[in-house]
């Protein structure tokens, strides 16, 4: 199976978040790590290559510093990577990032493109789904196996609330895979050397502006949201913080 | 372009989810600022009761878009009738309910009618005849306010828990409105997608959603090797443990002690969260405890927005301390 991963460099999730002075994204010093959905859509694409023999390439779109997720990619084990490499492309919509995607693959016929089923950072779950429509192709989100068969693929579909559901889908086809679908390897020592003699294939981004439309969604404010009820703040050190705890739940919330 | 609100309601095997009436109350009150009609679909085949039910909500219309090919989801065939049923309608604004399902096809919808889909919207702002949608971003860290930069239909879904169904006051308000059986459009070529049934994995052990006390594990927890201190709170507490995603994904916990919209959703009189960020998927699973107790090392988890005791702090440390106590209280 030829197989495509799509993924994204979003900020460590531990990384303390501040905002640009305009209040409209935020600012772009912090430590960036691979989105994990998207880490977890790699394992399976490396292991049905194992399975099925073929190839595995990775592709993101985002400045230089985002080709940090490739060369980790590639140090796991995937045979090559595209990196649309442009500033631009870090804030575009789900429809543009899938348009310029599509752009990128032209002519390269996957049977298979996998992504993580949202990002850490927009969180919109919308990239992967976008790229089928234009591609053409059949899609299914929130996946938690992958089978391939002589038809094409049976996949287990998570629900809500602890339901799954099996179905049967052409190829090509792309999947947006749910984490915990199987366990994540680490990059080997010689992974990690081979990683540098491994094919990366920049893509400008003259070369596909072309195919992108102005975008259709504008994030006009970003902020810390207020919060929701009336907090009772507790520092300090821990057997004190804990005695605070134990007396509100006595005498306000009574649930002790 | 009608002067319309279109919800996208949603039943499975036979029942409507209760995420789809929270859509209409979200559509209602987009209405009384806007003056928009609200009218709502419901996609499937035999759907015409539940549409009834839909019916008796404060709504202008209700259709029943009924096919055979929609008995069973499939993306492809639901993108194809509502594809032609907005075309047909025009409406300036669809809204659906932010489930798995909606997840699954309505991106695809909104490209294929060549419009935008604002995903997971928690509030909305009408001002100067402009609508924005609220949604969280950066895992809950920051809200944002999005606006649509292309024409209407507008599209965005809404999410589980973000508006009260059942309120009192106006957009509760019942009544009965006419119910339209429309015949979807079918495609004619093969079909890509063969969905099988719906299952459960293995017989549930235990009903979180029964218990009284909860406490929840987050990724804070670091290892494996921790998990005994939420277990002896919990114990101290007669209460149960629980876990956010990623505990469950490393097997730390079975995925039946999994809170958010992929596992239980829970509303215990105490919820005491040790190092939960507050990811939205797992906020909707939970924030409808009583009480809700967060420990988390940084001051900006999103879990201590919905927090009423916001302990900033160790949780190796404080949460043996919390132990004691409550062992002492308890007597």
């Amino acid at each position: 199976m030829k197989i495509l991963v799509c993924i994204k460099q979003v900020p460590q999730k531990d990384a303390p978040l501040r905002l640009n002075p305009e209040g409209t994204w935020i600012r772009d010093d912090v430590s960036w790590e691979t989105n994990e959905p998207d880490a977890y859509a790699l394992e399976e694409a490396l292991r049905q290559k194992e399975k099925h023999g073929g190839e595995v390439a990775v592709i993101t779109a985002g400045p230089a510093r985002s080709q940090q997720v490739l060369r980790e990619a590639l140090a796991k084990g995937a045979d090559r990577a595209i990196h649309l490499e442009d500033d631009r492309f870090a804030q575009m919509d789900a429809a543009n990032t899938a348009r310029a995607l599509a752009a990128a693959i032209e002519g390269e016929n996957f049977d298979l493109i996998v992504t993580g089923l949202q990002s850490d950072d927009f969180g919109a779950a919308q990239t992967g789904v976008l790229l089928a429509e234009i591609l053409g192709i059949p899609h299914a989100t929130i996946i938690i196996g992958i089978e391939k068969t002589d038809s094409g693929l049976k996949l287990k579909r998570e629900l809500e609330a602890g339901h799954y559901q099996h179905i049967e889908m052409t190829m090509p086809a792309v999947l947006t895979i749910q984490s915990g679908i199987n366990k994540l390897r680490y990059a080997s020592l010689i992974g990690i050397k081979q990683a540098k003699m491994k094919p990366m294939r920049k893509v400008a981004w003259a070369e596909v502006e072309g195919k992108l439309s102005k975008n259709v969604q504008r994030i006009e404010k970003l902020y810390v949201p207020g919060s929701q009820k009336k907090t009772r703040k507790i520092e300090g050190p821990a057997g004190e913080a804990a005695k605070q705890v134990v007396e509100y739940l006595k005498n306000e919330a009574r649930v002790l | 372009m009608a002067d319309l609100i279109l919800v996208v309601a949603e039943q499975r095997e036979g029942k409507l989810n209760r995420v789809s009436f929270e859509t209409i109350a979200a559509a209602q009150l987009i209405a009384k600022e806007t003056g928009w009609a609200v009218e709502v679909v419901l996609p499937g085949s035999g759907v015409a009761a539940l549409a009834q039910e839909l019916a008796a909500k404060a709504v202008g219309k209700v259709y029943a878009l009924e096919a055979e090919a929609l008995a069973a989801y499939t993306s492809d065939a639901y993108v194809y009738a509502l594809k032609a049923f907005i075309s047909e309608k025009q409406p300036k604004l669809v809204l659906f309910p932010h489930t798995y399902q909606v997840r699954d096809f309505a991106p695809r919808l909104a490209l294929a009618l060549d419009r935008t889909l604002i995903s997971d919207a928690t509030g909305y702002k009408y001002e100067n005849g402009s609508l924005r949608f609220t949604r969280q971003m950066f895992q809950g860290k920051f809200a944002a306010d999005v606006s649509f930069g292309g024409d209407a239909p507008w599209m965005a879904t809404v999410q589980i828990g973000a508006f009260r169904a059942d309120h009192s006051g106006d957009q509760t308000a019942s009544g009965a409105a006419a119910v339209e059986n429309v015949t979807a459009a079918v495609a004619n070529t093969p079909a890509r997608v063969t969905p099988h049934e719906v299952f459960q994995e293995a017989k549930q052990t235990v009903d979180l959603s029964q218990a009284e006390v909860i406490v929840a594990v987050g990724r804070g927890i670091k290892e494996q090797k921790n998990m005994p201190l939420a277990e002896n709170l919990a114990a101290a507490l007669g209460g149960e443990v629980a876990a956010s995603r990623p505990i469950c994904d490393n097997g730390w916990l079975p995925l039946e002690r999994q809170i958010g919209s992929s596992g239980q959703t829970v509303a215990p009189k105490l919820y005491i969260a040790l190092g939960v960020s507050g990811a939205i998927q797992h906020i909707v699973g939970m924030k409808g405890a009583r009480t809700i107790v967060a420990i988390n090392k940084d001051p900006e988890a999103p879990i201590f927005e919905i927090a009423d005791v916001a302990v900033v702090g160790d949780l190796f440390q404080v949460v043996p301390a919390l132990t004691e106590e409550v062992k002492k209280s308890r007597g």
